[in-house]
């Protein structure tokens, strides 16, 4: 398949190994910050036939797992209501809320669906007018341009039964934040390769600059990471910290006009709450003031909805990659992907999902 | 007040309508009207409530499923194919060979009869090129709400072949994983058309039936075919869970041995699926003893149904009950069985 068996090729992935073990002498920590990076590097093993040194610590870049706690308890809200087809990206259904999740309310009579584009959103609400559908915009710059289009669309059609519930998050300022962490061990990253195919990297910049940390955008396949990889350990071992392009394939330097002219018209920056890691300030996106009639936390008055943490859950930390799953004393016991207690165990893309799925087990009971 | 003429209908004359009313499920002349109209086509008899079946052994294998695909039509295949392919897989996994199966419709009232009869039109397709029989049945119908459509429940029937001695349990270190075929083309199928999402264009599901394959590896290999398996719902991972945990042994998977189509490779990667859960109608997955798998191998790759048959891993002693599989970069993880449902991912 093309674009598909040149990126998982196994003999032009075991010479990337081989040259990365040359190139590094000391040890690093690396962090990948998406998702999809994570689940590709767990599922193929990537993090174990590095060299011993060269540490892979798994970033915040799960929508999913991010999304706080009280906006899923706002989106069940919205969901229980009568009048309502609550419609969402698949993995968002089994979140847990505080007390249920939206899988469950659906079992018990709620009209929520899965969709595979929001704009199939806003063709469900031009075919049901006398119903209000609401769209989960939920996920980082890779998805703002397409519910940006959705909402700009249902105002063109003048759409008044159509709004969303909005937890966009920014790559960034979470990378900012992270850095800033006390005890950070993070000394490279591996952005993510979709984000910058919206956004491109000129953003990373500064960042690179001011934290003297590389920072190499990066797809999500095999041979992608062990290039990646491989980029962010050279520039380490000869004390750069620059901006590399391993995607050059999809992503350019200014990223893509449209799309990002799209997302300003809706969207402007705000303050958002990061699931386990709290407000980052600058760091999500909410509904610009023309488009604020779309915003359903309004429209359905559920900005009074909060939510408390599990305790035991440490998702913040493994978001930050202070921790591995392993770490967590709930990672398997009595967090599975079954019975999740945090958003990590959600989604396939999170963290401890990812550990958990590849048969990762807690350090007393070794892989076999 | 105005009368509109098209308005005005008379209750009485319910025969030969376009769709199936709840009367047709009413044990009246409206249900004698559309037996008459199916059973022939099924070839049944339909005078008796049950049927007599002559089995050439003592032993009976019986096998009961419950269809309720949505949509009820899809590349390579309809609910009625789905319903006899399922029926005579699930008997023949056992090692033993299809005779009969018994059909019931469930169906919601305002279904299209056209659309009962080409169901159940493909259903007499499928079975008689399957060789086995439809005997007896049954038809409901429910209210509107009270079903999606069209459910069909079957249940089969056959007989072990002779020297056949397949289980779930006879899994033993050192036997060798095969596999009949490419996997996840029914699942992405189904996914895809129901969804829309254009994939359909380019694949179709592989349901097909199963029982000479069964045969033929039988025939070549005798009891050094221990274990056969149809990885339909939860895909190859969950079905090698099962079979890992019901004989007690370990599986190793080659990830570069599993033939995954491209398209099917494809679409799991934009959905964030895993191939390894997606269902399968058309393959099945054996443990065969190593010294018969070369010679079972090419008994499968001698039928079309198993043209592209292969060995894609071994059962070992190692970690009883759980499945490993060495990845394309060479090291390996656990693969474990789909949880509740499969969701594709945000991004």
């Amino acid at each position: 398949m093309r674009y598909l068996d040149e990126y998982r090729d196994p003999v032009l992935a075991r010479a990337l190994l081989e040259e990365i073990h040359a190139v590094a002498t000391r040890p690093w920590t690396i962090m990948e910050v998406c998702g999809g990076q994570t689940n590709t590097i767990v599922r193929q093993g990537i993090d174990e036939l590095l060299p011993a040194g060269v540490r892979m610590v798994h970033g915040p870049g799960c929508p999913v797992c991010v999304t706080p706690l009280e906006i899923v308890d706002r989106a069940i809200a919205i969901a229980v209501r009568p009048n309502v087809i609550f419609t969402s990206y698949g993995d968002m259904l089994r979140v847990p809320g505080s007390a249920t999740d939206l899988l469950t309310v659906k079992a018990a009579g709620a009209d929520v669906r899965v969709v595979y584009t929001p704009l199939d959103a806003v063709r469900l609400a031009e075919r049901h007018p006398d119903r209000e559908v609401v769209f989960f915009a939920v996920g980082f710059e890779t998805t703002a341009p397409a519910n940006a289009m959705a909402v700009l669309h249902a105002a063109q059609l003048g759409l008044r039964n159509f709004s969303v519930l909005v937890s966009h998050v920014l790559v960034p300022p979470a990378m900012t934040a992270i850095l800033d962490a006390p005890g950070t061990r993070v000394q490279a990253f591996l952005a993510a390769g979709h984000v910058c195919a919206i956004m491109g990297w000129t953003e990373y910049e500064p960042l690179a600059a001011r934290y003297r940390v590389p920072i190499v955008v990066t797809g999500f396949e095999p041979l992608d990471l062990l290039e990646g990889i491989l980029m962010a350990v050279c520039q380490l071992e000869e004390g750069r910290f620059e901006v590399e392009n391993q995607y050059a394939r999809a992503v350019r330097r200014t990223g893509n006009a449209a799309a990002q002219e799209a997302m300003t018209k809706v969207f402007h920056v705000s303050d958002r709450t990061w699931r386990g890691i709290g407000e980052i300030p600058a760091s999500g996106l909410a509904l610009a003031p023309e488009y604020t009639d779309f915003d359903a936390v309004t429209r359905f008055e559920v900005g009074g909805v909060t939510a408390r943490e599990n305790p035991a859950c440490v998702a913040g930390e493994i978001l930050q990659g202070t921790k591995v799953p392993t770490d967590c004393v709930a990672y398997g016991v009595i967090c599975t992907p079954r019975h999740p207690l945090g958003a990590p165990m959600v989604s396939a893309e999170g963290t401890c999902a990812a550990f958990h799925n590849a048969g990762r087990l807690t350090p007393s009971e070794p892989t076999p | 007040m105005t009368i509109d003429p098209l308005a005005m209908t008379c209750p009485a004359p319910l025969r030969g309508g376009d769709t199936v009313l709840l009367g047709h499920g009413s044990g009246g002349q409206l249900m004698a009207e559309l037996l008459a109209d199916l059973v022939p086509v099924l070839g049944a008899e339909g005078q008796d409530d049950a049927a007599t079946v002559h089995m050439a052994s003592p032993d009976v294998v019986i096998s009961t499923d419950a269809f309720v695909v949505t949509p009820r039509f899809f590349p390579g295949g309809d609910i009625g194919s789905l319903a006899v392919h399922g029926t005579v897989n699930d008997v023949a996994m056992m090692g033993a060979r299809p005779v009969a199966i018994s059909l019931a419709y469930v169906i919601e009232e305002g279904l299209p009869m056209a659309e009962l009869r080409e169901v159940t039109a493909s259903v007499a397709r499928a079975a008689a090129a399957a060789g086995v029989r439809v005997v007896t049945g049954d038809t409901k119908v429910v209210g509107r709400g009270a079903a999606d459509g069209l459910y069909l429940v079957t249940t089969g029937i056959g007989t072990p072949i002779p020297g056949a001695a397949v289980s779930a349990r006879h899994g033993a270190p050192g036997d060798a994983v095969l596999i009949s075929g490419p996997i996840g083309l029914h699942g992405i199928t189904i996914l895809s058309t129901r969804e829309g999402l254009g994939f359909e264009s380019e694949i179709s599901s592989d349901s097909r039936p199963l029982h000479r394959l069964v045969a033929a590896m039988v025939e070549a290999a005798g009891s050094s075919v221990h274990v056969l398996r149809d990885p339909t719902r939860g895909g190859l991972a969950s079905a090698l869970n099962e079979l890992a945990a019901a004989s007690a042994v370990g599986v190793r998977l080659d990830e570069q041995a599993v033939p995954i189509p491209a398209q099917v490779a494809a679409a799991c990667d934009l959905l964030g699926l895993d191939p390894l859960h997606v269902a399968n109608e058309g393959c099945l997955v054996a443990f065969v003893h190593e010294d018969a798998a070369e010679p079972v191998l090419a008994a499968m790759r001698a039928l079309p149904e198993g043209a592209q048959a292969c060995r894609i891993g071994a059962v070992v002693a190692d970690h009883p009950g759980r499945v490993v599989m060495r990845t394309l970069l060479g090291s390996t993880r656990v693969v474990d069985m789909l949880i509740g449902e499969q969701l594709p991912r945000i991004c």
